[in-house]
Formats: structure tokens, C-alpha cells, sequence
């Protein structure tokens, strides 16, 4: 769901550049007094995997693909701040070297799938997974990915590039599917962690 | 943690280099409204990037180009937020 240039009138992706800069501006300096030795490779290797993931797109209904996101499963991991920089990384290069997701417009993916992702999906996950661990992953990442097409979905409104009453019910029911795979991918990662190195899951989360 | 960063850097890489050329080519959920509800020509690009679509120019057949456009693009990233994490915590304090 990386919006091209074009998409946003400028007032929208201009106010979301802004945003965006100051939660990133919010996670370096809280990075910076919580980051460990160990953090370090792991964020690294958060970045790579949710990179490569995000390559690999699944058909879902009707000649349709969707994609991993992945701000949940490293908002998880790493706590929500390490996830926005890991996500804007990971968005960042896709802009720059892939041309996957407009210029103007990247201040809005940062937000729409770093902020809103791993921030919202975090507390979500820190909900419920109080009842039950499996299920607040499965349900966080899922609405981690049907609001960041919500979000979407009113800056195209808002910018005039659709009316709300099309691209919403459109943006939120192709997600809708798609959130079904990023549940299921990041509950499988979360799951194999916790059999094999659950001692990366005690990490203090940023 | 060595154990981890390798494990972890070959499962990337096998996914980007291995698995992507089979992925999907389909538009995904936005560019699919897009052309549903007819505003996708509305997107324009304001440069070409280095390797535009996950495709490595130069390369005739696309699976192989897709593949090291996989690879290159896992490296950097995991390199650029090594760094920018190195980074971050050596400054004394922000």
C-alpha cells in the first residue's frame, strides 16, 4: 500500500511529513537511551527479513496481491520506537532505490505503516495478549494492516483523489483479506521465536 | 547473537533471492482500488530510482533480475539500519 506521487495533494503530504518526522525525531532520542549491544544486530536483521518479506506478494481475492507490512511483528520484537525506525528504514530504501512508493508521499507511508502499525498495533498486542498471547498477535498485526488502509483511505478522500464513500469500503475490504496473511505470517514468526530463541522476546522493548 | 544475525541474514536473503521471483506479479490493494475506482493515473513518479520495479537493469531474463534485486536491496537495509542503530546509540545523548 505504498502511495505514488500523486495520490496526495500537498497540504495532506505535507502535514503527514511533518508527523512523521516528529515520531521519528521521538524514536532516535528514545533509542538513543535504550538501545543495547543487542538490539543493534537484531533491528538489523528485523529490517532485512521485514524487506524481504514485503517482496514477496500473495494473491488474494480476484486478481489481487497483497503483502507483508511487518510493523507489528517488529514493534514485538523490539518495542514500537525501534519498529518506526526499522519501518522508515525499510520504507526509505524502498523509495529511494526501488521507486516503490512516491517521494512527497513517503512522509505518509511513514506514517501509515511505521506510526500508525507499530504504535497502535502495539498497544492492541500488549491488550490482548493479556488473555491470550496467540491471539493479540494474530488480531494486532491483522488491524495493524486494516487501519493503515483506513488511514490510507481518508488521505486519498481528503486530497480529492477518491470520494471516501468509494476508496474506503474498497481500501478496507481488500486489506481486510490481506490482514488475514500478515496475521498468519507474523503469528508463525512470533510462534517459531518463542520455541527456539524465546529468550529474544525477553529483550527490553524501545 | 552472531547465531541469530546469520541465520536470520540467510533467511532474508534465501526469501528475497530464492522466493520473490515467484511472487505474485498482481497490483496489490491499492493499486487494484486505483484501477477499480479510476484514479491509479493519477500516480506519477518524479524519478526512475536505481532499480525501478525490483527488477536489476540489464538483466534479460526477470526471475534472475528480480533475484539480485532481492539480495542487494536485504543487504542494504540491513546495513543501513546496522549503521543508523550504531549510530543512534553511540551519540552521548540527543
Amino acid at each position: 500500500m505504498h502511495i505514488p506521487d500523486g495520490f496526495l495533494d500537498a497540504r495532506t503530504w505535507l502535514s503527514l511529513g511533518a508527523v512523521s518526522g516528529a515520531f521519528i525525531a521521538i524514536s532516535v532520542v528514545r533509542a538513543n537511551k535504550k538501545l543495547g549491544e543487542k538490539h543493534i544486530p537484531l533491528m538489523g536483521i528485523m529490517s532485512a527479513f521485514i524487506f524481504a518479506a514485503q517482496m514477496l506478494n500473495f494473491p488474494v481475492a480476484g486478481g489481487t496481491s497483497g503483502h507483508f507490512m511487518g510493523s507489528v511483528l517488529a514493534a514485538i520484537l523490539l518495542g514500537p520506537f525501534a519498529a518506526i525506525l526499522i519501518m522508515t528504514t525499510v520504507l526509505i530504501v524502498q523509495c529511494l532505490v526501488f521507486a516503490d512508493g512516491g517521494l512527497t508521499t513517503l512522509g505518509a507511508n511513514i506514517f501509515n505503516m511505521a506510526v500508525i502499525g507499530s504504535l497502535i498495533g502495539y498497544l492492541i498486542y500488549l491488550g490482548i495478549s493479556k488473555i491470550n498471547r496467540v491471539v493479540g498477535v494474530f488480531i494486532a498485526a491483522w488491524l495493524s494492516i486494516v487501519l493503515a488502509a483506513t488511514a490510507c483511505a481518508l488521505e486519498l478522500a481528503i486530497s480529492g483523489t477518491s470520494p471516501l464513500n468509494v476508496v474506503l469500503p474498497a481500501m478496507a475490504s481488500v486489506h481486510a483479506l490481506i490482514g488475514l496473511g500478515e496475521g498468519l505470517i507474523t503469528t508463525a514468526v512470533v510462534t517459531f521465536i518463542l520455541k527456539t530463541r524465546p529468550d529474544l522476546l525477553e529483550l527490553e522493548k524501545i | 547473537m552472531k547465531i541469530v544475525v546469520i541465520v536470520g541474514l540467510v533467511i532474508a536473503l534465501a526469501l528475497a533471492i530464492f522466493l520473490s521471483p515467484f511472487a505474485s506479479s498482481s497490483p496489490d490493494g491499492l493499486e487494484r482500488v486505483g484501477e477499480d475506482k479510476d484514479f491509479m493515473e493519477k500516480a506519477h513518479s518524479f524519478f526512475v530510482g536505481l532499480i525501478p520495479d525490483y527488477l536489476f537493469p540489464g538483466i534479460g531474463n526477470e526471475k534472475v533480475a528480480t533475484a539480485i534485486a532481492g539480495g542487494l536491496g536485504v543487504l542494504i537495509v540491513f546495513g543501513l539500519t546496522y549503521g543508523l542503530a550504531r549510530l543512534i546509540k553511540r551519540k552521548k545523548s540527543l
